[in-house]
């Protein structure tokens, strides 16, 4: 502050260098502060689409450090935040910042998968520890994973795999698929059809549609043409909302079932309204879940934030649960990186969903839940799977 | 496929050709007529269908929301060429350009701050809904078949204004030769205004009439924006026949490809837009407004 006393007198080249101090007192400040406090990088989608996601995961953080006094393993914490845009071209640039500039210990993000994957590339470049609260792209826990990437949320392909597994038990012989054509819904896809045709069944045609194309009428007329046991589709947000409406009017509803990913009907029913009643989709949370963690964190999350939470909070609480788990293992001595990769493989988290621990490739295994729509809520009315780990795909860890 | 399967199709593809027409035709008569890229053509649209989900949740039915909304739109159309394209005439395209895609930005971010970025569905009205049965699994919802009738309807109206009116024959005249219908003692600035709201009021309206089926969402202008620009060029720039001839073809060559060459469903569009060019490169029917 003494240098902004005299820049008044000394004209602007002196401010400029009034400036120029003061940020160089801002810096030696924060370099000072890094030897006791641990930096988190939140690296998440605040604006655009899925910016209610970014927000919810930024809040379900937050709740579980603040459970945890505020602190990890004993020291205090400085949060950087950079909004991703959901844009994958930006993510080296944002990932960077963070790690270069701000220089980081733990990266947290992000909710987009190809944004994820050039996250998980830049975190495997400069060794930083990694934690993602969402994207469930199969490979970055797959060929692409590494001892600093971990997940707190799913892959692709687990609801996809349940619910064939589900279909087949049911006895349903015969199933169509309908996806956007891109690498979530081709994971999902592919998990269904692996499950379903496991359990005796035969997926007779795999439809898509480019992303994010929303004329269905054609794929319906076809499907009832084929007239199949079941059609699993999987679609989000928008064109989620269009389909089940769609598939419902074109009257598919009463003889054909549809099921799908959680992402069918979850955040969408406002909008779906009548014609997704009755759906049945799979995910790993779901409303009605009786659990004394979940009703514990429920509670506390809509005190804190005023807001029911959603399954993005849950992520977001469960990734900073297995930071504290990393963290605290080592009383906050980040150097000893190894006994914290340690302590977050062999943990087991408390999750609002139900405990859960990290297969070999660092993500969850946990139950996968059969969920029935009912009125507006997903309620959750038998465990699909219990445990689901992925299938190896090639990770070497 | 069965005779009865294809017909089904055929429907499907001459159904989304017309709304195709609807939305276009505004974009095509402000690029063929006034000669403005207009960008934000898509942002309209995404205008019309959040009016119809505001509107309709407030007054309780779709009807007076149309009614309401294309007032609206018409009234937007003013202002935004009094205020702005009126100073793009005579500048280059690149300007347009920039102020359009500006215009897509700011219209994308009043929405998200004025909505919010949830998916809405707007309820189809009572009286259209409920379905006709077409084989023991499939029904057609009346409210396409109505959508259909009044972009038929939408598009005889247009064609007469265009054709068989005075207006009509100013907006021609004014097309071919600002200067010369200035001249004559027509008020040209008028006339180019008038253009502009009809465009907007047509994308608009399109929103509207397409929020019960298509729901409405972020992002929803900037998809029909790209389709919107092949209708105008494959059917000739500033031609209402042309737009409708090549919405119909759009629609059925999209509808047909994703059943018989699911492979090449992204681009079958694009493919009907490369033979076109090629055959005419100035479109199907240019300049015949």
């Amino acid at each position: 502050m003494d240098a902004t006393g005299r820049i008044p007198r000394s004209g602007m080249r002196a401010a400029a260098l009034g400036v120029a101090a003061a940020c160089a007192l801002a810096w030696t400040g924060t370099t000072l502060a890094q030897q006791t406090k641990i930096k988190i990088g939140l690296m998440l989608p605040y604006t655009g689409t899925y910016a209610a996601l970014g927000t919810a995961i930024t809040n379900g953080f937050k709740l579980a450090i603040q459970e945890n006094g505020g602190k990890l393993g004993g020291r205090e914490i400085e949060y950087f935040t950079v909004d991703d845009e959901s844009d994958p071209a930006k993510a080296p640039d944002n990932a960077n910042k963070l790690i270069k500039r701000d220089q980081v210990d733990v990266l947290v993000g992000t909710v987009h998968s190809g944004v994820a994957l050039a996250m998980s590339k830049v975190a495997r470049d400069n060794n930083t520890l990694l934690i993602i609260p969402n994207a469930g792209a199969d490979e970055i826990t797959g060929p692409l994973c590494a001892a600093n990437v971990f997940r707190s949320s799913f892959s692709n392909s687990q609801f996809g795999i349940a619910m064939g597994k589900v279909m087949a038990d049911q006895t349903k012989k015969t199933a169509v698929t309908l996806t956007w054509k891109y690498a979530a819904g081709d994971e999902s896809v592919g998990g269904f059809k692996e499950a379903f045709e496991a359990g005796g069944g035969k997926v007779v045609k795999e439809l898509s549609l480019p992303f994010p194309q929303v004329e269905f009428q054609p794929y319906l007329t076809e499907i009832a043409a084929l007239k199949p046991d079941v059609v699993y589709a999987f679609f989000a947000g928008g064109g989620a909302v269009k389909f089940v409406k769609d598939y419902a009017a074109a009257g598919l509803t009463k003889t054909i079932p549809l099921v799908g990913p959680g992402f069918l009907t979850d955040g969408t029913l406002d909008a779906q309204g009548e014609s997704a009643q009755g759906l049945l989709t799979t995910l790993h949370y779901g409303d009605g879940l009786n659990l004394p963690k979940n009703n514990a964190f429920r509670a506390a999350y809509a005190k804190t934030f005023s807001t029911p939470p959603d399954v993005y909070a849950v992520q977001g609480y469960d990734a900073a649960q297995l930071l504290i788990a990393g963290v605290n293992a080592v009383k906050g001595d980040l150097s000893k990186r190894a006994d914290v990769v340690k302590a977050m493989e062999t943990a087991k988290i408390e999750s609002p969903r139900g405990a859960f621990a990290l297969s070999k490739s660092h993500n969850p295994i946990h139950d996968i839940y059969l969920r029935k729509v009912d009125g507006k809520e997903n309620k959750v009315i038998a465990v699909a799977i219990k445990n689901l780990n992925d299938p190896p795909r090639g990770c070497k860890l | 496929m069965d005779v009865y399967t294809f017909l089904i199709q055929l429907l499907n593809g001459v159904q989304y050709g017309l709304l195709l027409f609807l939305v276009a035709s505004g974009l095509t008569l402000i690029f063929g007529i006034m000669g403005i890229i207009n960008l934000a053509h898509g942002s309209f649209y995404m205008i019309g269908a959040y009016m119809a989900f505001t509107l309709s949740s407030l007054t309780g039915s779709l009807w007076i929301a149309i009614v309401a909304g294309t007032l609206l739109a018409v009234l937007l159309g003013v202002i935004l060429e009094w205020a702005l394209f009126s100073h793009l005439y005579k500048r280059d395209h690149l300007q347009q350009v920039l102020l359009t895609y500006g215009l897509i930005l700011v219209f994308e971010e009043l929405r998200s701050l004025i909505v919010g970025n949830d998916v809405h569905g707007v309820p189809v009205p009572a009286l259209f809904d409920w379905s006709i049965p077409l084989t023991a699994t499939l029904s057609y919802p009346v409210y396409r078949l109505v959508m259909s009738a009044i972009c038929v309807a939408l598009a005889a109206l247009l064609y007469v204004f265009i054709h068989r009116t005075r207006p009509g024959m100013m907006i021609r005249a004014g097309a071919s030769n600002r200067e010369m219908v200035a001249s004559l003692g027509l008020n040209i600035n008028l006339v180019y205004r008038l253009v502009f709201a009809l465009g907007v009021a047509l994308a608009a309206f399109a929103g509207m009439i397409a929020a019960p089926v298509s729901s409405v969402y972020p992002g929803m202008g900037t998809q029909v924006l790209i389709i919107c620009f092949v209708v105008v060029v494959i059917g000739g720039i500033g031609s209402i026949r042309g737009a409708l001839v090549a919405a119909l073809l759009i629609g059925l060559a999209d509808t047909f490809g994703k059943v018989f060459i699911p492979e090449l469903s992204g681009i079958t569009v694009y493919l009907l837009m490369a033979v076109v060019l090629l055959w005419r490169p100035e479109g199907l029917f240019r300049g015949a407004a």
